[in-house]
């Protein structure tokens, strides 16, 4: 079966990459989703927060992911749900497996959205027993939001990355008793707002430069041991501390799902696990692109909205023939900016006006997001904070390699006033 | 009245059962915990060793040698997946070498006529990946590895398919001799037999001690092992071991059957025959023995670690036979390394013993075959198709990172012996076995689990006992 462009994934960067492919003109779409409803890990996201860019609302996750669905209904976007993608060739071949058969595909161009994966315990070799009671957050929210049911009553979390934060706030409203949250760096990796609506509202203790060293527990989980670590962030064993619990949830990372992209031939970024993209987030395959949790992590879902429509119209763009002439400049990331996506650009090909999305290494205060064209510096701006988990945006004008048309460096970098 | 009661389904006790199974005889098989291979059957290197390591005219050469020979016509027969891709041994410096030769003349003492001593140039033509230090080996083609819990499960399911009962969840309490042979008393009732044969591993020596006189005693000898993601399944190509002590076989680095990397075990004596707890100074110990064959390892691409109790007795031996002093009791006890791969041999020596001992009659109905569970991550797109076209269940995948379907969830649950808790499901599809060590999969297995089994959902458990996953509604204590 021939498609001109199939999405892999209905969550929210594959809805919005197929509505606004279906926008830019493309008719013959399919989305491909392994869950029984469009939605992705938004369905289990009910909070609210959601939507504060893109709508000017605070939606829950349910309500986003439906305008999106919405979208897709009205607009006739073929989609196949419980439908579970297993492999995409180099040329675009694409089988996946169903209720009703295995499907075979070959598409003009991808999409690829899939998302990402929690990294689990066993990924962190905490040594202990193997009892039941130890998930990962996204887990847990799936069994409380989703099925209605606690995995536990005397909860311990390690990492206070968002997950880990809005499970410790949505755990204690269930009525469990959430006794710590752990987290390793000496900040917390999730959003202020996270910090203070789940941590501070409900009086649960955030130790920050801990880790915990010990899982306890034959059958069911009966204790974790925490110890602080010092500046190379190991433990310091003398410190240990142990904290009677019976579920230990774990917001320890998230990994962009790219086995199916390795298959594609698809390049990933070692720095975010995510393909290595130009400016139209396409990936060194051609007409493969990515948007989403699986290109990077992302904090809103604003964002992941933004960036996939930006998917959709490339897509749509290289569906319809417009090739692109050169080869795209690097942009190197550096100076404290861990990466950036995307990961080079044309300046001949790009759109007017381009989103740089990228996050630093560590906490940085008082410095300045600079951006510069050989040695023209073309952004410099200051930013009082900059941390982690908190993703940036620069927007980059083309019309800047029109004043600079021999470019042939593009840095990203922080600068300190030294 | 049994004629044959066997106390432990671990590979041994399975094993055995299937063996039996080719006589007329009544067969009981009384498991403590829920499944079969439960215990050290589950948790082990999954090697078929050679048998250069073993000492000459131990019982362990005598069994190792005989059993390692069985594997690939019983893989074939029971459906469980081996693979005989031969073993090295490494020798790291040049007084190391003399020992390689020690090991080799054992070997063929053992009977083993196609070991070779090799160089540095020809150890790495067989692993590229061979680290700076290692200077030569001793290579042994015949060495292999297997799926110990699918190959358990195998012979459990034959034998339950030939007329063996299984009982789980049955702790044998205490046994005592009577007149025609032995009263057990049980979690789940008395039992008579004439003949016990005792496979109950770590508490093997319990369960002879309540019987004889001549006591045995075993020290549960813990193994610690680290598990890499599949993307890493091809660092080294055969297992790779390191110079012996008396303590074992020493941190190995091998494949596995299903395509992961292996490293590990460490041997260290404990008291506490339940602790299969992993500790940090343990896996700290695998990862720097197991790094010395590659020169590193990819630690970022562990996905899990286990550890394992192997049940070590004094003798130094494994107490394979009749009971001197207790007519009717055959002991098959501390089975450690080479336990696994002993298993065929020993079980065909046992039921041999047990059907001399009660005159049986062949069992002129006896199926050897036995099919396990298709394995849809394993086939062709037209294979796929065809396993679709019997089920949709089958085109439903569950376990996005091994590739499992729904279909093969549910034949877990409804084959011989069938699952009852996400473990033995997990144990018999690889579901859950992933990168994502059941992230994504859980709640999907629970839904099919628990509309399979007929059982609220927050009864199910992930291994029998006090280990529901769903503990409560929400809101239950407000």
């Amino acid at each position: 079966m021939q498609v001109d462009l199939a999405v892999i994934g209905g969550g929210p960067a594959g809805l919005a990459a197929a509505v606004a492919a279906r926008e830019a003109g493309i008719e013959d779409i399919i989305i491909l989703e392994r869950e029984e409803s469009l939605g992705g890990i938004l369905n289990q996201c009910i909070h609210n927060g959601f939507g504060l860019h893109t709508f000017k609302e605070e939606l829950t996750g349910p309500e986003y992911a439906g305008r999106y669905i919405n979208k897709v209904m009205e607009a006739a976007i073929p989609y196949r749900l419980n439908t579970m993608v297993l492999s995409i060739s180099p040329d675009k071949k694409i089988i996946a497996s169903s209720g009703q058969g295995l499907l075979e595909l070959e598409a003009k161009a991808v999409i690829l959205a899939m998302g990402c994966r929690e990294r689990p315990r066993g990924a962190l070799n905490i040594p202990g027993g193997r009892p039941v009671g130890i998930y990962t957050a996204g887990t847990a929210q799936h069994f409380v939001n989703i099925k209605g049911y606690m995995p536990g009553k005397e909860v311990v979390i390690l990492g206070s990355g968002d997950i880990g934060l809005i499970m410790a706030r949505r755990m204690t409203l269930e009525g469990a008793r959430v006794k710590a949250v752990i987290e390793l760096m000496p900040y917390s990796g999730g959003l202020n707002r996270n910090i203070v609506q789940c941590l501070d509202d409900y009086g649960i203790p955030l130790r920050l430069s801990h880790t915990i060293t010990e899982i306890i527990g034959k059958e069911r989980v009966e204790a974790v041991k925490a110890a602080r670590v010092d500046e190379n962030r190991r433990p310091i064993y003398e410190t240990e501390e142990t904290i009677s619990c019976d579920t230990l949830l774990l917001s320890v990372g998230l990994l962009p799902e790219n086995e199916l992209s390795k298959e594609a031939g698809v390049k990933l970024s070692p720095v975010t696990g995510g393909p290595l993209v130009g400016d139209n987030l396409q990936t060194n395959m051609e007409g493969v692109f990515a948007c989403g949790n699986v290109l990077h992590v992302h904090d809103l879902v604003d964002f992941v909205s933004e960036e996939s429509e930006q998917a959709g119209r490339n897509a749509a763009k290289y569906i319809q023939g417009s090739s692109r002439a050169g080869k795209g400049i690097e942009i190197e990331a550096t100076g404290g900016i861990r990466y950036c996506v995307p990961a080079s650009i044309d300046p001949v090909s790009m759109e007017e006006s381009l989103s740089l999305r990228f996050r630093v290494g560590d906490v940085y205060k008082n410095s300045s997001i600079a951006l510069y064209l050989d040695e023209n510096r073309v952004i410099n701006k200051k930013r009082p904070i900059l941390t982690p988990g908190e993703m940036e945006t620069l927007i980059l004008k083309k019309e800047w390699f029109a004043k600079y048309p021999n470019t042939k460096k593009i840095i990203l970098k922080l600068e300190t006033k030294e | 009245m049994y004629d044959v009661a066997i106390i432990g389904a671990g590979v041994i006790g399975s094993a055995i059962a299937r063996e039996l199974s080719r006589f007329k005889l009544k067969i009981l098989v009384l498991e403590k915990e829920t499944d079969v291979a439960s215990g050290t059957s589950k948790a082990n290197s999954g090697i078929v060793h050679a048998g250069f390591d073993a000492e000459p005219d131990s019982l362990k050469a005598r069994y190792n040698i005989a059993g390692q020979k069985m594997f690939d016509a019983l893989s074939e027969e029971l459906d469980f997946p081996f693979k005989r891709c031969g073993s090295i041994v490494a020798a790291f410096s040049s007084d190391e070498l003399p020992k390689l030769e020690e090991l080799k003349t054992q070997g063929e003492n053992n009977g083993l006529n196609d070991l070779k001593i090799i160089g540095r140039d020809e150890l790495l033509r067989l692993e590229p990946n061979m680290g700076k230090k290692a200077i030569g080996a001793l290579f042994a083609p015949s060495g292999g590895i297997v799926c110990p819990y699918e190959m358990t499960i195998a012979f459990a399911e034959n034998a339950a398919e030939n007329g063996v009962e299984f009982l789980f969840e049955c702790p044998v309490e205490n046994a005592v001799k009577t007149k025609d042979g032995f009263l057990l008393k049980t979690g789940l009732g008395e039992f008579n037999t004439k003949i016990l044969i005792n496979a109950a591993g770590l508490f093997s020596d319990q369960v002879n001690n309540w019987l004889s006189e001549n006591k045995i005693k075993i020290i549960p000898r813990k193994g610690e092992y680290c598990l890499f993601d599949k993307t890493e399944g091809a660092l080294v190509g055969h297992t790779l071991f390191q110079l012996p002590t008396k303590m074992g076989k020493g941190v190995l680095l091998s494949p596995t059957v299903d395509g992961n990397l292996l490293a590990g075990p460490t041997s260290t004596d404990i008291e506490d025959k339940a602790n299969v707890a992993t500790t940090r100074e343990g896996l700290e110990e695998v990862l720097a023995k197991s790094g010395l064959y590659t020169g590193g390892l990819p630690l970022s691409k562990i996905i899990t670690a286990f550890a394992g109790l192997r049940a070590h007795s004094i003798t130094d031996d494994f107490i394979i036979g009749e009971a001197e002093d207790v007519k009717g009791l055959i002991n098959v006890s501390g089975i450690e390394s080479p336990g696994l791969t002993s298993a065929p041999a020993i079980a065909k020596h046992v039921a041999g013993l047990a059907a001399e001992m009660t005159a049986a009659d062949k069992n002129e109905s006896f199926k050897p075959r036995r099919k396990g569970i298709p394995r849809f991550r394993h086939m062709s797109t037209d294979e796929r198709k065809a396993l679709i076209a019997k089920s949709p269940d089958y085109g439903q995948i569950v376990c996005r990172c091994e590739t499992v379907t729904k279909g093969e969830i549910l034949d877990a649950m409804r084959a011989p012996l069938g699952a009852k808790n996400l473990d033995a499901v997990k144990r018999r599809t690889r579901m859950g076995m992933g990168r994502c060590q059941a992230g994504f999969c859980s709640m999907r297995v629970l839904d099919i689990v628990s509309e399979e089994l007929g059982i609220p959902i927050d009864q199910v458990t992930k291994f029998g006992g006090n280990t529901r996953l769903l503990i409560e509604k929400n809101k239950a204590t407000i």
